[in-house]
């Protein structure tokens, strides 16, 4: 545990992945006929140099906030939960019935029924999953994905009959004016910062930081996160002390599920105003890369997803102002993927290595280790 | 004043003459994607047709995301693009909101409708032209099946397979017309391997005529047809040199017309609705060299008969996005 500092394994590790995928980038980009430092500025330029770059690249990340935590929490009790599409898509069924159904005053009640359905079907969505899980010892990873494609058929069923609205298109009317949420717009308006009213950024960003609080909280200061840590490193040993893995399995998916569906606040009632097919567009994916990359830690999901809203905004200036096809910026962001989830022991091995032997020239005063490493035991 | 007011002055001043000097027409695809050999790829043929011959240069982009129709629509509007087409139904209602937003841009909806000043909203009368290769299937066809294969399961693609319905029987009220849709989901745009199967499935029920209307789906179809050795017939674009001998003819959606005719226009496109039908060629069936064997001239005088039916009013084909319900076949 203490072959590297803290501070190298969760930051140094990931900024040189992301140096290195930067790199292998504008190799790409170079390699096509496009200037790779023109495509960075415009990247950059875009995604942060506007208030409005910011309100999509915020958008993105609220997505991806959701669905990476989602990813974190079941994964504490090491479940591996690649579903998060298919939730975030049930979440997105859920915000539609409650807002096309009911009409609702104001949007802060609305906000509160529609984040309550959404977390709610996503929830049911993981529910079987799970149940299948603990009882049957079906593989939960093999379980969610399938469940991905019945959550597709559904909303299929659902937007090309009961639920649709008249017209060509397979979606939903659009909700009640009333239901709309206030966008970054409208929120520092009040406070007098003039933000573009272009971006679909809105207040579920808030609901969005709000759940990663939560669930630092959830993990680290209740006994049921606790719990679900215990399970998550040693089954046999959370057993004997008496945690029931049925319980801990069902809770920590239920969770997972509930949090996947609450996405879709922030692209269905905040950004669509109502419900199209494939409304999660694959941000339950990236919930899966967010997660491992931010390490399963809130703090570093907040981070990682801005990072990946970044790279979607940053993606679609790009798209839009240089001849560079969409194929090849969907390469940008999977060497991004590629290289903080999948290839992480390729910068950490040798990374250790290098701590490792500054160490031995150097060995440290035996006093404030032995602190830290009580400390890391603690956590 | 006060020098950000000078600033923000400027830089108006800037683009706008910035956009006086640019008024390029831009382009937008759909999620498909600009490849796909039959929608985005005829908007694409229509557009650098009309850069060819004019030498003009114009903007464009491919869709990642459906929360990235309205940020294209309002980028290009503020870069001066003008006017702005886009492909597919799915820009409706986005643009709904940001028409009103740019009163001085036109924009150009292909396969929508957005009622707005400056908005032109082509749609195509997919019903007409499956009608007519609906003909030409069930006078080809020596088993009196016919099949259909869609790509995703929404109403438009009902219309293809309605109007299809509707035309085989017209020629032969026995006629049986099986159809299937590949999925769901958007991936049934672009699974050939799936349409290949559903081929196999049609043929095992007798159909010797398969009409595909999958995008590049219906590469699949048409490759299992020719090695089955029974006719298919292909959808948007021509495809009818896929297989040549093999593909009877083509469901021709001129959507390479719309696109060169909007960027022809510029920016005095005229507004408001467009319908493109048989009688204005925007739909209608292929004939060429590759299919010349296969039509015979009994066959082309049927079906010129009905096209000029429809073209007069005469003949009414039922348009299944009317009532969601179609008359020749259930889904």
């Amino acid at each position: 545990m203490d072959r590297m500092p803290r501070w190298a394994d969760v930051i140094l590790i990931p900024l040189i992945s992301l140096i290195l995928a930067a790199l292998l980038s504008a190799l790409v980009i170079l390699f096509i006929g496009e200037s790779p430092i023109e495509a960075i500025k415009l990247m950059i330029s875009g995604a942060l140099g506007s208030t409005y770059g910011w309100g999509y690249t915020l958008y993105y990340a609220t997505n991806f906030m959701f669905t990476g935590l989602a990813v974190s929490v079941a994964f504490h009790a090491r479940m591996f939960n690649i579903g998060g599409e298919g939730q975030a898509l049930l979440g997105g069924l859920g915000v539609a019935v409650v807002l096309v159904y009911i009409p609702w005053p104001h949007w802060t009640i609305a906000l509160l029924a529609a984040t309550a359905s959404a977390a709610a079907f996503g929830a049911a969505w993981a529910a079987l999953p799970a149940y299948l899980q603990a009882r049957r010892g079906s593989h939960i990873v093999i379980t969610t994905i399938m469940f991905n494609f019945i959550a597709a058929a559904l909303l299929n069923w659902a937007l090309v009959g009961p639920m649709k609205a008249p017209g060509q298109e397979p979606a939903t009317v659009s909700f009640p004016e009333a239901t709309n949420l206030p966008t970054l717009h409208d929120i520092f308006g009040i406070i007098g910062i003039d933000w573009s009213r272009a971006a679909p950024a809105n207040v579920s960003l808030f609901v969005a930081i709000a759940a990663c609080v939560a669930v630092w909280a959830l993990i680290w200061r209740t006994r049921l996160g606790y719990e679900i840590r215990a399970f998550g490193y040693s089954e046999p040993a959370a057993r004997y002390a008496g945690i029931s893995p049925f319980k801990i399995i069902m809770v920590a998916m239920l969770i997972s599920g509930g949090l996947a569906g609450c996405m879709a606040i922030n692209n269905v009632q905040g950004e669509a105003e109502r419900l199209v097919l494939n409304a999660a567009e694959g941000a339950g994916f990236i919930g899966i890369a967010v997660a491992l990359m931010g390490r399963s830690h809130p703090l570093g999901v907040f981070l990682a997803a801005l990072l990946f809203g970044f790279l979607y905004q940053g993606g679609a200036e790009l798209a839009l102002w240089m001849n560079i096809q969409r194929e090849l910026i969907v390469v940008i962001q999977a060497l991004v993927i590629l290289f903080t989830g999948a290839l992480d022991n390729m910068i950490r091995m040798p990374l250790e290595k290098i701590f490792l032997a500054a160490r031995r020239k150097s060995p440290p005063p035996p006093g404030p280790d032995r602190k830290s490493t009580s400390a890391e035991a603690a956590e | 004043m006060t020098i950000m007011q000078k600033l923000f002055g400027a830089t108006a001043a800037l683009a706008l003459t910035a956009g006086a000097a640019l008024a390029d027409p831009a382009l937008i695809f759909d999620l498909g994607g600009k490849f796909d050999k039959s929608f985005n790829e005829s908007a694409f043929t229509g557009a650098q047709r009309w850069a060819e011959e004019t030498g003009g240069s114009y903007n464009e982009v491919e869709l990642q995301s459906d929360a990235q129709r309205e940020q294209a629509l309002r980028r290009f509007a503020e870069n001066g693009n003008n006017p702005i087409v886009m492909a597919g139904f799915s820009f409706a209602t986005p643009l709904t909101e940001v028409a009103a937003d740019y009163p001085d841009t036109k924009f150009v909806i292909i396969d929508g409708v957005v009622e707005a000043p400056n908005v032109r909203s082509v749609i195509f009368s997919e019903h007409e032209g499956s009608y007519l290769v609906g003909m030409l299937a069930a006078l080809a066809s020596e088993t009196g099946t016919v099949g259909f294969i869609g790509g995703m399961d929404i109403p438009l693609i009902r219309k293809f397979g309605c109007g299809y319905a509707q035309g085989a029987v017209a020629v032969n009220p026995d006629a049986t017309v099986i159809a299937n849709m590949t999925g769901t989901t958007p991936a049934a745009w672009n699974d050939p391997v799936r349409g290949s199967e559903l081929t196999l499935a049609q043929i095992g029920q007798g159909a010797d005529v398969v009409y595909a209307a999958a995008g590049g789906t219906g590469v699949g179809v048409l490759q299992t047809a020719a090695d089955e050795d029974i006719l298919s017939i292909g959808v948007d674009a021509n495809q009818n040199y896929l297989h040549p001998g093999e593909v009877l003819t083509s469901m021709l959606k001129r959507v390479d017309n719309a696109v060169y005719d909007a960027f022809t226009d510029g920016a005095d496109v005229e507004t408001g609705l467009n319908v493109m039908g048989v009688a204005s060629g925007g739909v209608g069936y292929a004939l060429d060299e590759y299919n010349a064997d296969l039509i015979t001239p009994e066959m082309q005088a049927a079906v010129d008969e009905a096209a000029a039916a429809i073209a007069a009013g005469d003949l009414m084909v039922h348009d299944y996005t009317s009532d969601e319900s179609c008359p020749a076949i259930n889904f």
